[in-house]
């Protein structure tokens, strides 16, 4: 049985040039991370504003203060990167894009998909 | 075979399958919920109360809510196994690993009790 159990690579000492889909891989999981905490910055926001008239006014007066709009923010476009990065994984699961320059690309798409959409729904939210 | 006692499902590949559904199925309410928004700029508390409180909004949020809870189980599961280690951790890894499970399953009950609460309430 011990012989057969899943061995864990040191990554510490070794030294290797992140290959890009390694890069939006960790991105992903640090995304995943990151939302994971975000929940309870979003349940915040729905109880407040869904609790009574003038909750609803406060979470839209907070969601317009400099600091709080910018969490959020970042909180969208985590989720945005999240979202996308998922969806190239189903992709690869179907075997789509499983080459080294199919990879590059898909990882060049969900880039450009995030900061788009990002920038799309700062804008169209606010 | 390899039998884990933490996984969600004591199966990766029941596990591997269970975070692709509860993606999907957090994916399609993700856009129904921004889609909401975008169509409703001059929201008023009755049209997003409306919105939230219909009966089968309720039951999608509720799949929503579980969805959650075991997508970001197996996700946070994935990252605390793969780095929580005695490499970077030491001799009492396994400790710092139960640790941190123990932290998020704590964190997602709340968030999963919490959620129901403000859905249901509506």
């Amino acid at each position: 049985m011990s012989n057969e159990r899943p061995v864990n690579i040191n990554l510490l000492p070794t030294r290797f040039k992140w290959p890009l889909p390694a890069l939006a891989s960790i991105t992903h999981r640090l995304t995943g991370a990151g939302l994971f905490g975000g929940i309870a910055l979003l349940l915040y926001l729905a109880n407040l504003a869904l609790h009574s008239p003038e909750g609803f006014e406060q979470a839209g007066a907070l969601a317009h203060q400099p600091l709080p709009r910018l969490i959020l923010l970042g909180l969208v476009a985590i989720l945005v990167y999240h979202f996308y990065a998922g969806i190239k994984h189903l992709f690869l699961d179907f075997h789509i894009g499983e080459t080294l320059e199919g990879a590059q690309r898909g990882v060049y798409i969900v880039f450009i998909l995030t900061v788009v959409t990002t920038a799309v729904l700062g804008v169209a939210l606010w | 075979m390899v039998t884990s006692v933490t996984s969600f499902s004591r199966s990766g590949l029941s596990d591997f399958v269970v975070q692709r559904v509860s993606a999907v199925i957090l994916g399609v309410y993700m856009l129904c919920v921004i889609g909401f928004l975008l169509a409703n700029p001059d929201l008023t508390y009755e049209g997003l109360v409306a919105y939230f409180g219909s009966f089968s909004m309720q039951m999608f949020t509720t799949l929503t809510i579980f969805a959650t809870a075991a997508h970001a189980w197996i996700g946070m599961w994935t990252i605390g196994t793969d780095y929580i280690q005695p490499h970077y951790f030491g001799k009492g890894a396994t400790t710092w690993r139960f640790l941190y499970q123990s932290i998020c399953v704590f964190t997602l009950f709340i968030y999963v009790g919490w959620a129901l609460r403000i859905f249901w309430s509506l």
